[in-house]
């Protein structure tokens, strides 16, 4: 026998395609059948922040070249569709009453060229009675403010008293405790930006929609897309091109997604629509966007008692994903891993003019983990202890079997001390101290900064179990279908290791098929770092299935004993055992099977629940204590995903994630002026990070298999940039800590650093 | 992200360049790099009705040494300013600003005349050429005429340059063997510069260029004038905002770019004094 596959780092079967003739997105679809002769769409958008609509002129652009027809909410009788999260908070998906963010769409415009519809989208001209605009949650929720929908009563669209959690209690909560601080912290809002903006292609075909989305999960915009069109969801198939990213962002379908089919339907062509970058800034979803009240109290020795936070979530102006981040994701762990008997968590989620908020890589944990490790540092520099020294002392001890928190969550299994230890002895954490304190001593310009964060998190807590489908064909390969959608992260490659580790077929003669309502109708996309040990766990349990269903074909074609029937994996081939010289192929199994429906296995495989993966990270910045440049000059990571499948995909998501977690620490925010206009909706103005601006980064491995599924695998998609972005902002507060400096807000722009140092001076 | 509707020229030459901006007025533009013109366009913050597009006059794309100073036709890229070997050992100080220019894609399409006529405040080669004492030579339809460099930039995006008239070379003094100093400060590797300063030092002999402190790039005269009464470095930077006045936006408050700048400017001296 072979070794197994699985902990191989294999490389990505799907990176040819991707490096040389390019996947095939949304835009791609240019020889599509289907999609011949289809028409532009493009969405003339809001300008102002928030306003009751008088009027919408589209006599003008109606009379642009190449503008075939435009649509507004009243042309297409839109009626408002209720948030599932809070049904009083309704829109219809053109603006009809009111706009509510910079950006809504107002008007369709179907155009012969995409070029066409933008030159229309400008003459399209609205009449507005302008409204106070709120980009702060503060102001949106004073007793006066004019509210953003009125049928809600309140800006405050959610709130976790409704849920019957008590609110936060006073002061009187930290009486016993010696030490006592309090912090206010800005977790700031910023943009996705996949590389891949948002597109989708419709058609109409003998009564039914087709429609391509650049989406992490088809099945979810399958029930929506149906109930926008007014069809049975049977009349509708959503196929997924290949998507370039959505960190979360992609997980709904969108207004200017679920309206094509309508549009189509009007003008009786098929569309194509495709956002432009500027539009995507402001349209697509953001995430983060929490304020956090937080107070930790505890003894003068180090151990922390009570902690106390009220976040104030922030779900722009529609009552999306964002807005039920904190109380179901930020609130459970608000714990982190740290064994705190007395904790209180109060969210109040608030409608703003702003980009709703959805859905963004970690989504409530990085807020949770953001909160508790910045209270932890403020907790540490007032009792005058090492960071590190602090959490290690309130860690949570190694659990093998589940522990719950005070807050009522939950975890499988942990072991944060050992994770903490390694971070800190790969970092050389003893010799950055070293480091710094020579800097500090010689009073270099240049100084050192570390910080340390541990965290927990829950991943696939989307979900109850996957479908997977295995499928053999005449010629002994295999399809594998999967209810995950990968845009980026290897699932090609992944699946077709499981399935190849129980069958033997080698994995380039296993390909994939995922996110097409046809073929795949049951599935629950890929978000939440929940693919692998959902749907590839599913993937190798059918795939077990699948050898026994074929051993019976074996045996029946070798007229043998069921059980006397092996399955050599090494050739992929079967026999009797003892007699291996005589087999039967996998193409012998699926061609004698034909006439029976051909050899294939489809089943839906539950897991008992979400998991919680853990680990440290150490990052160390450079700070300019003159000019407040940041330089991220090393970054240690140790994140226990459970048992690793393939440690180079694990590594790619742990060097994304901090790339995307050092980028919130320290360059992106999305940015409002006064009136609610957004400032930061290119790329120049929006500091995406680039590789020119990070370390490589140290992983290392550590691995705590969780019991819950039949790999032993936990997420990792989100990690890195949980724990990447607290190490971050501690260590560039650390870097200047001794001049004073207890906190500097995200991102720590040079500007800021520099206000800080000053400030701190005085 | 679509520009709107435009025509397209293309120019020969020079002369074929500034007869068809004759022809079509201001509502023409010069296509070089496309670096500037084109983001605008797409932003539609830019609308011309006609670009007439001068980057493939190649006999405006040179690097010459001419007696006491060095020629480059407008129509020079960025990479190449950056690698010349002629600017490397007679005006390193520009090829080295060049090298900051934006990411490869940009520097290789970019034109050093294009920065220039483009004369945007936050670019980096119209300070250097500022601080290096460079002499633009413009040509138009009456002629040809040279300007200097400090009499060039009149406000944001605005020069002496009139609309019917081409840049078509940049005059820049052989540095002579001067110590110099390129600090460019910015939040990402390809960005403009928040602030940034060029600076050259030869004996009591300075030009310090301040890139993104004012309307338009400055020269910091007063810390030149300190230098050559014998001042010390700190002393001398401490005017460096004597002349400049910065706005405020997203990345800088108008307080921290002054303070940006004083520490820019000292540190820019300091390596030039070695
Ligand atoms: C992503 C990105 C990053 C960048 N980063 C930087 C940076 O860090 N630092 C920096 O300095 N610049 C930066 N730039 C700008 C870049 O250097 C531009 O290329 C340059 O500023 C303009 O040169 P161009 O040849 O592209 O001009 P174009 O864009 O073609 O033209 C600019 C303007 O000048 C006019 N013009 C051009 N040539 C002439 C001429 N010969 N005579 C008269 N008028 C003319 C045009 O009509 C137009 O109005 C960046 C650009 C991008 C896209």
């Amino acid at each position: 026998m072979g070794g197994s596959i699985l902990g191989e780092r294999v490389l990505r079967k799907e990176d040819p395609k991707f490096l040389t003739s390019g996947g095939k997105y949304v835009d791609d679809l240019l020889d599509e059948p289907l999609l011949q002769g289809a028409l532009h769409v493009t969405y003339a958008r809001s300008t102002v922040a928030h306003g009751r609509i008088n009027s919408i002129d589209t006599s003008e652009a109606a009379g642009m070249p190449g503008v075939v027809a435009i649509f507004t909410a009243a042309d297409l009788g839109l009626q408002p569709v209720p948030s599932s999260f809070n049904p009083a908070a309704a829109r219809t998906l053109l603006a009809s009453d009111k706009v509510r963010y910079v950006g809504e769409p107002i008007a369709a415009i179907i155009s012969e060229t995409r070029e066409q519809g933008e030159d229309a989208a400008e003459m399209v001209f609205a009449d507005y009675d302008v409204l106070p605009a709120y980009t702060d949650m503060m102001a949106a929720m004073a007793p006066d403010a004019t509210l953003i929908y009125e049928a809600c009563g309140s800006n405050i669209v959610f709130d976790t008293t409704a849920l019957g959690i008590p609110a936060n209690t006073g002061d009187d909560f930290f009486k016993d405790c010696e030490v006592v601080v309090r912090g206010e912290f800005m977790n700031q809002r910023v943009a996705p930006c996949p590389l891949e903006v948002r597109g989708s292609a419709v058609a109409w075909a003998d009564g039914r929609l087709h429609q391509w989305i650049s989406t992490q999960h088809a099945q979810g915009a399958h029930a929506p897309v149906a109930a926008t069109n007014g069809v049975d969801p049977s009349q509708v198939r959503i196929l997924t091109p290949d998507v370039g990213g959505g960190f979360g962002a992609k997980i709904g379908a969108y207004p200017e997604e679920l309206l094509l089919g309508v549009l189509s339907k009007r003008v009786g062509k098929p569309l194509r629509w495709r956002e432009s970058r500027s539009e995507s800034m402001v349209a697509l979803g953001h995430g983060r966007a929490q304020f956090q009240r937080v107070v930790i109290g505890g003894s003068r020795d180090g151990k922390v008692t009570h902690y106390q936070l009220h976040a104030f979530q922030d779900s722009g102006a529609f009552v999306d994903m964002g807005t039920i981040l904190a109380p179901f994701m930020t609130r459970p762990m608000s714990s982190g891993v740290y064994a705190i008997p007395n904790i209180e968590c109060h969210t109040t989620s608030v409608v703003t003019n702003t980009t709703p908020t959805v859905a963004y890589r970690g989504a409530g944990r990085p807020e949770a983990t953001a909160a508790i490790e910045r209270a932890m540092d403020l907790f540490a520099y007032e009792i005058g202890k090492d960071a590190a020294e602090v959490r290690r002392m309130n860690l949570i001890p190694k659990f093998m079997e589940p522990h719950t928190t005070v807050v009522g969550q939950t975890y499988d299994v942990g072991d944060y001390e050992e994770s903490l230890n390694r971070a800190l002895a790969a970092a050389d954490y003893a010799g950055w101290r070293r480091k710094q304190a020579e800097r500090r001593a010689s009073g270099n310009v240049k100084q050192i900064g570390i910080g340390v964060s541990v965290y927990v998190e829950i991943t696939g807590g989307v979900g109850n179990g996957e479908q997977a489908k295995i499928e053999i064909l005449d010629d002994g390969s295999a399809l594998v279908y999967t209810g995950t959608s990968p845009h980026g992260q290897g699932h090609a490659t992944s699946w077709a290791m499981l399935a190849s580790e129980k069958t033997g077929i080698p994995i380039d003669r296993i390909d994939l098929v995922w996110g097409d309502t046809d073929l795949t109708p049951v599935g629950s996309g890929t978000m939440g770092s929940r693919s692998l040990q959902q749907g590839g766990n599913a993937v190798y349990s059918v795939a077990g299935t699948l050898v026994e269903k074929a051993k019976a074909v074996a045996a029946r074609l070798l007229e043998a004993n069921e059980a006397d029937i092996v399955l050599d994996t090494d050739r992929a081939v079967f026999h009797v055992a003892g007699t291996p010289a005589v087999t039967k192929t996998w193409a012998d199994l699926a061609v004698a099977e034909k006439a029976n429906g051909g050899l294939s296995h489809d089943e839906y495989i539950g897991v008992p629940g979400a998991t919680f993966p853990f680990g440290s990270h150490v990052a160390v910045v450079e700070v300019d204590t003159e000019t407040g440049k940041v330089t991220h000059i090393a970054h240690t990571a140790c994140d226990d995903a459970g048992r690793v499948l393939n440690p180079m995909l694990l590594e790619g998501q742990i060097h994304g994630g901090v790339a995307q977690g050092a980028a919130q620490a320290l360059l992106e925010e999305v940015a409002y002026d006064g009136d609610g206009n957004p400032i930061t909706s290119n790329l120049a103005d929006y500091a995406f990070i680039s590789a020119a601006e990070l370390p490589s980064v140290t992983v290392v491995h550590m691995e705590t298999p969780t019991p819950v599924n039949l790999i032993g695998a936990k997420g990792i998609g989100e990690s890195g940039t949980i724990g990447s972005t607290p190490a971050l902002q501690s260590a560039v507060v650390d870097a200047v800590s001794h001049l004073g400096v207890r906190n500097i807000e995200m991102p720590c722009t040079p500007q800021r650093v520099w206000a800080a140092i000053a400030a701190a001076k005085k | 992200m679509i520009p709107a509707p435009f025509d397209y020229k293309r120019a020969g030459s020079a002369a074929e360049a500034i007869s068809l901006i004759g022809q079509y007025g201001d509502e023409a533009k010069f296509l070089a790099g496309g670096h500037s013109l084109l983001p605008m366009m797409k932003l539609r913050l830019a609308q011309p009705a006609v670009l007439i597009d001068i980057a493939r006059i190649t006999d405006l794309s040179y690097i010459r040494e001419s007696g006491d100073h060095i020629a480059i036709g407008a129509l020079t890229r960025h990479h190449d300013v950056e690698n010349s070997p002629v600017l490397k050992q007679h005006v390193p100080l520009l090829a080295h600003a060049a090298s900051h220019v934006g990411d490869p894609q940009v520097r290789h399409r970019g034109t050093i005349g294009g920065s220039i006529a483009h004369a945007d405040t936050a670019s980096d080669l119209p300070a250097t050429t500022l601080a290096l004492g460079a002499t633009y030579v413009v040509q138009g339809p009456n002629g040809t005429r040279e300007i200097a460099a400090k009499d060039f930039y009149k406000s944001y995006f605005e020069s002496d340059l009139a609309p019917d008239e081409m840049l078509t070379e940049i005059r820049v003094p052989k540095m002579n063997g001067a110590g110099w100093s390129f600090q460019k400060f910015n939040r990402r590797a390809q960005d403009w510069a928040i602030v940034g300063v060029a600076a050259w030092r030869r004996g009591n002999e300075s030009g310090v260029g301040l890139v993104n402190m004012g309307p338009t790039p400055i020269l910091a005269s007063a810390v030149s004038s300190a230098i050559a009464g014998g001042a010390s470095v700190a002393d001398a930077a401490a005017l460096a905002t004597a002349e400049s006045s910065p706005s405020s936006d997203l990345n800088a408050s108008a307080e921290y770019r002054e303070h940006l700048a004083k520490v820019l400017v000292r540190r820019a001296l300091e390596q030039s004094s070695n």
